[in-house]
C-alpha cells in the first residue's frame, strides 16, 4: 500500500536527531511537526523569521504579528526566537538549518529539483524554496512517485524549470525512499506492502537496487 | 527645529513628494507586518506605474492588492504571488510585469541595497530560470550567481513601537522584511502602533536604529489573518 500523507510524516519524522534545527515546508513536511518523538529536542525554523515555532494557538491565543510561512497563525515554544528575514535565509544559505524537508513535482538522478513552475500555468512563485534548496546540506524531498496518471515524477532529467541544480539527497514518496548518489536513484525502503518490480516499473531515472530492500517502519 | 524629531502628522505628509514611475520597497511578509495605512494613502493619491518590490503582492482588496485595482502597479519584484485573482488576471495579460525573486535573495538585495553593497554571489537559483543571464562564478567547487542590490526612491513599512527619533522596535514575526526594506528607501516611512517620547526605549533593544527612517507616523491597523489556524484546547 502506498504511504497515507500520515504515514509519509511519519517517516519523515524518523529522519529528526535530537537538537536538530528543521525547516519543514509546507503541506506533508508541517504534519511531520506532530511525530517528533517525546524525548527528542527539535526546533523548527520557519522563514518568515521565527525558530522555536510551535502549534497552531488556541482560540483566544491568536495573534496576527505569529505566523508562519503558510501564513497560519502559529505559537511560539519556550527558547524561540524572532528575526527579521535577511537574518533568516541567512541561517538558511549558510547551512545552519540541520534538515530541510519540501515538497516537489519531479526529481531526477542528478540530484535536480523541480518545485515551483509549471510553464502555460499559473505562475505564483518559488517563495523560500530555491535558497532552502541552495543552502542546505541535508534535504527530503517528500513527494509522490507518480502523477496520478502513472507517469514516474523520479526522473533521468526534470522537465519543468528547476528550482535547485545537484542539491538533492534523498527523496520520500509514497512508496520509496531513495538515495541519489553519482547520477542514480538508490533503493533504500519500501512502503509496507510494496513490491520492488512496483517501485522499478514507476521509476523512469536509472535506479540501483540494492539485494536486501527492508520496508518502512511506520 | 526639529531635529532628530521624524514624526510626521498625516499620511499625506508621509508620503509627499511620491511620483509616478517611482521605485517603493516594502515590508511585510503576506498580510503580516505591511504598511496597510501607508498602502492605502499611495492608493488615495492614485500614484501610477510604480515598481514595487516586496516579498508578497497582498491579496484581492488588502494590501498591495488595493494598488491593483487601478493598475497602479506596472512591476512587481515579489518571491510569491499566489492567492491574488486580480494579480493572476494583470499578470497574464502582461499589464504587470513580474520578476519572480527567491525570498532569501530577495531580502540579501534589500540589505545590500541598504548597505551599500552594489551586488553578492549567492548559489540561490543557480541553474534555474532566476540565474539566466547573470555572471557565474565559482568559489571553492561551487557555482554562484550575482544579483544586485535593490533600492527605492521610498521605502514603506511597518513597526511595532518607535521613539519620535525613528528608532524602532517590532514585534514577533511582522518584522520579516521591514528593517531591511527602511534601510534600502532613499525615503524611508515607517507606520507603527506607538510613538514614545525619546528615552523610554532601552537603546539594547532597538531592532533598527532611527539613522534609517525618515519620516514616522502613527497609525491604526487591521492585521488581517490570512489563515486562521487553530488548535482544540
Amino acid at each position: 500500500m502506498a504511504l497515507t500523507r500520515e504515514q509519509l510524516a511519519q517517516r519523515v519524522a524518523q529522519e529528526f536527531q535530537d537538537g536538530y534545527y528543521v525547516n519543514l515546508g509546507i503541506g506533508i513536511p508541517t504534519l511531520a511537526a506532530n511525530y517528533i518523538p517525546d524525548d527528542m529536542q527539535v526546533m523548527l525554523q520557519s522563514e518568515n523569521g521565527l525558530l522555536g515555532m510551535g502549534p497552531f494557538p488556541l482560540d483566544e491565543e491568536i495573534d496576527a504579528d505569529l505566523i508562519n510561512a503558510g501564513k497560519q497563525t502559529v505559537t511560539m515554544i519556550e527558547g524561540a526566537s524572532l528575526f527579521c528575514s535577511a537574518q533568516s535565509f541567512a541561517m538558511i544559505r549558510g547551512g545552519h538549518v540541520d534538515l530541510t524537508v519540501l515538497g516537489a513535482f519531479e526529481v531526477d538522478c542528478q540530484g535536480n529539483i523541480a518545485s515551483y513552475m509549471i510553464p502555460g500555468k499559473l505562475i505564483k512563485g518559488m517563495g523560500g524554496a530555491m535558497d532552502l534548496v541552495a543552502g542546505a546540506d541535508n534535504i527530503i524531498v517528500t513527494m509522490t512517485h507518480a502523477s496520478k496518471s502513472g507517469q514516474s515524477k523520479l526522473l533521468s532529467q526534470c522537465t519543468l524549470p528547476l528550482t535547485g541544480k545537484n542539491c538533492i539527497r534523498r527523496v520520500l514518496t509514497d512508496l520509496a525512499l531513495m538515495d541519489i548518489e553519482g547520477g542514480k536513484f538508490i533503493l533504500r525502503e519500501r512502503a509496507p506492502g510494496v513490491s520492488v518490480e512496483e517501485i522499478i516499473n514507476l521509476t523512469s531515472g536509472e535506479l540501483t537496487v540494492p539485494d536486501h530492500v527492508p520496508e518502512m517502519t511506520v | 527645529m526639529s531635529g532628530f524629531d521624524k514624526v510626521v502628522t498625516s499620511y499625506e505628509e508621509a508620503l509627499e513628494g511620491l511620483e509616478d514611475n517611482m521605485t517603493i520597497i516594502a515590508g511585510g511578509f503576506g498580510l503580516c507586518g505591511i504598511p496597510e495605512n501607508l498602502i492605502k494613502e499611495i492608493k488615495r493619491k492614485g500614484t501610477t506605474g510604480l515598481t514595487i518590490a516586496s516579498n508578497n503582492a497582498g491579496v484581492d482588496g488588502k494590501g498591495l492588492g488595493l494598488l491593483l485595482e487601478e493598475k497602479q502597479i506596472k512591476k512587481m519584484i515579489a518571491s510569491y504571488v499566489g492567492e491574488n485573482a486580480l494579480f493572476e488576471a494583470q499578470m497574464m495579460s502582461g499589464e504587470l510585469e513580474v520578476e519572480l525573486t527567491p525570498q532569501g535573495t530577495l531580502a540579501e538585495k534589500m540589505r545590500a541595497g541598504g548597505a551599500g553593497i552594489p551586488a553578492f554571489y549567492t548559489a540561490t537559483g543557480y541553474g534555474t530560470p532566476v540565474g539566466e543571464g547573470k555572471e557565474v562564478r565559482e568559489f571553492n567547487g561551487r557555482h554562484y550567481i550575482l544579483e544586485e542590490a535593490l533600492s527605492g526612491d521610498f521605502a514603506i513599512a511597518k513597526a511595532w513601537k518607535a521613539d519620535r527619533y525613528g528608532n524602532l522596535m517590532f514585534r514577533k514575526t511582522a518584522r520579516n522584511f521591514n528593517p531591511m526594506a527602511i534601510t534600502a528607501g532613499k525615503i524611508a516611512v515607517v507606520e507603527v502602533e506607538e510613538i514614545v517620547e525619546v528615552g523610554q526605549l532601552d537603546p539594547d533593544e532597538i531592532h533598527l536604529p532611527g539613522i534609517y527612517v525618515n519620516r514616522l507616523i502613527q497609525g491604526t491597523f487591521e492585521k488581517t489573518i490570512e489563515q486562521r489556524t487553530v488548535r482544540k484546547a
